[in-house]
């Protein structure tokens, strides 16, 4: 369970997937114009992340190794069509205002990416996780996006307008500003973490060294560091590259 | 002494010009203009550009204070920016608009990206597209107490006639500093006597731009070859205050002869389009900014050869 709880600040605060690994640029720049639009995209997100976390890590040693790309690219795209007609369904006003942006969830990295590099390796459990600490990482950082946005670009908090004591500087909503403030919160977020104290002697525990936000390791840690958290992390490289061999025991908790 | 034993790198012809003395003449080229935009329009065109170059030299000296950098606003170069952005509002727009958009230029455009010399785009212009994409009710809304009509090119778009003596003369609506194409030219002439700019930019800029205009500009293709038409053109909104001042810009302009002639046709097609098939009327800023972004790539085609390579071989 103690795997689990890792997980999720993983996915939230240390791998954040928007913050840190930089992946889902599209959704991010483009529906974010407002919180709830943030909100709504990024929840999407995050129920066909779990879903399609959970099936992938089941049908693991199912799946053949030469065709995983089409097999992932299958599972997302049927949750995705499901979580695009329940939202048609059932919120009409999300949907039309994420439009096209909902179906293509499936081309979104970040699903992908935890398909590829940890659902595809790992037991069903943690890997359910992963995809609800990815997800409400990107909702969290989606939902603070669109605030700063919305706030300054249209004077609004949630779509509630606040009283006008300044003048909103409209290009917040329009394309540049998505840049502007995802680009200062990063800076941001980055500084608040460097203050915590240079990290590179902590243990590594990234799935890889393609999403560690260390920079001064290097691939150090990931092959020299021992331990439990890291044993585990071994075998998945080694995995990688035997294909089926791995999986079973390598990481229960 | 020992500086006569000094060993280097080239360049060795070295001359004794620096950025504060550039920068210093720029402003003094920039003063006629922003003069009889003050004459023109009032003490609030002062206050504006006041608050503009105030604005731009507190960002610069906080920033560089507060990131433990060498404090640089002793060089003009923000003073530059603060004067060129004053010049660019429209005198009805409020006081704020100017500081908020100094902030914009130094903070966004220069200083992240490593100071003078590293912007990418001109900081003065970036800011004033900055300013018009948020706040396009006040920037362009040019009416004052003694003008209430639409600018020239707003009117010379909607197909009425203009007065192309007052453009020249700069007794029209219009930006602080951009009205008056005489002050302007005077401003242009003291820098290139001075050798701080030179002509190709401004002259191939103006140049394609005439042309192009003259093909497209008015109906159909080559009605466009009219005296009056083409000098309202030219003396309108900010085309020669952007040929001149901010096209060449050093930093965003390329540096090859080769380059600077691409650079100009470049930027007199791109002003001809968005003035022609664009939405509004004037498009100065934007082709600059532009053309700004492409400047890398320009330079990367017209790299010189050095001497005695290429060639036949015999």
């Amino acid at each position: 369970m103690n795997r689990c709880v890792e997980r999720l600040y993983n996915g939230i605060i240390k791998e954040n997937p928007t913050f840190v690994l930089v992946l889902g640029m599209c959704p991010t720049l483009a529906v974010t114009t407002s919180a709830i639009n943030g909100l709504g995209m990024g929840l999407s997100t995050t129920v066909v992340l779990v879903m399609s976390n959970m099936l992938i890590s089941m049908l693991r040693n199912i799946i053949p190794d030469k065709v995983r790309i089409p097999a992932y690219i299958v599972v997302i795209a049927s949750f995705v069509t499901i979580v695009d007609f329940l939202l048609e369904g059932f919120i009409p006003t999300l949907y039309d205002s994420l439009g096209l942006y909902i179906p293509l969830i499936v081309v979104n990295c970040i699903i992908l990416g935890r398909a590829e590099s940890y659902a595809s390796k790992n037991p069903v459990l943690p890997s359910i996780f992963d995809g609800l600490g990815m997800g409400l990482g990107f909702s969290l950082a989606l939902t603070v996006i669109g605030l700063v946005r919305e706030l300054i670009g249209s004077g609004k908090v949630f779509g509630f307008a606040l009283p006008q004591i300044f003048e909103p500087v409209t290009i917040f909503v329009l394309a540049p500003g998505a840049f502007f403030v995802l680009a200062a919160l990063t800076a941001l977020q980055n500084k608040i973490k460097a203050k915590k104290g240079d990290d590179s002697n902590s243990p590594c525990l990234a799935a890889d060294c393609s999403g560690c936000g260390n920079h001064n390791c290097g691939g150090r840690l990931f092959t020299m560091t021992s331990g439990p958290e890291t044993a585990g992390v071994k075998e998945d490289a080694a995995g990688k590259e035997n294909g089926q061999k791995e999986k079973e025991g390598t990481i229960n908790g | 002494m020992s500086e006569l034993y000094h060993v280097s790198a080239s360049p060795h012809d070295r001359a004794g010009v620096r950025t504060t003395h550039i920068m210093q003449m720029v402003v003094v080229a920039l003063l006629p203009a922003a003069a009889y935009g003050i004459f023109h329009f009032g003490y609030r065109a002062a206050l504006h550009i006041l608050i503009t170059i105030a604005a731009s030299v507190i960002t610069e000296y906080l920033y560089e204070y507060f990131m433990h950098k060498p404090i640089t606003v002793t060089d003009f170069s923000a003073v530059v920016t603060g004067l060129l952005l004053g010049m660019n509002l429209p005198v009805a727009a409020p006081l704020w608009i100017g500081a908020l958009g100094a902030v914009f230029a130094i903070l966004v455009v220069k200083q992240l990206f490593g100071g003078l010399g590293q912007n990418f785009m001109n900081p003065a212009l970036a800011a004033r597209c900055f300013l018009v994409i948020s706040f396009a009710g006040y920037m362009t809304n040019f009416t004052t107490d003694t003008y209430t009509t639409a600018t020239p090119l707003a009117m010379l778009k909607a197909g009425e006639s203009v007065d192309t003596f007052s453009m020249i003369t700069g007794n029209i609506p219009g930006a602080i500093g951009e009205t008056s194409a005489i002050a302007i030219l005077i401003g242009a002439a003291f820098l290139i006597l001075m050798g701080v700019i030179t002509i190709r930019i401004p002259i191939t800029y103006l140049v394609t731009f005439l042309i192009f205009m003259g093909l497209f500009g008015k109906g159909g293709i080559g009605q466009g070859f009219d005296v009056h038409f083409l000098a309202a053109h030219l003396a309108g909104g900010g085309l020669m205050l952007g040929a001149w001042f901010m096209a060449t810009d050093y930093v965003t302009s390329p540096i090859t002869k080769a380059g600077q002639i691409i650079y100009g046709v470049l930027l007199g097609i791109l002003t001809g389009i968005f003035r022609v098939f664009g939405s509004s009327a004037e498009g100065v800023s934007y082709a600059i900014i532009i053309s700004n972004l492409l400047v890398p790539l320009i330079e990367r085609i017209t790299v010189p050869k050095p001497f005695g390579k290429g060639g036949e071989r015999r």
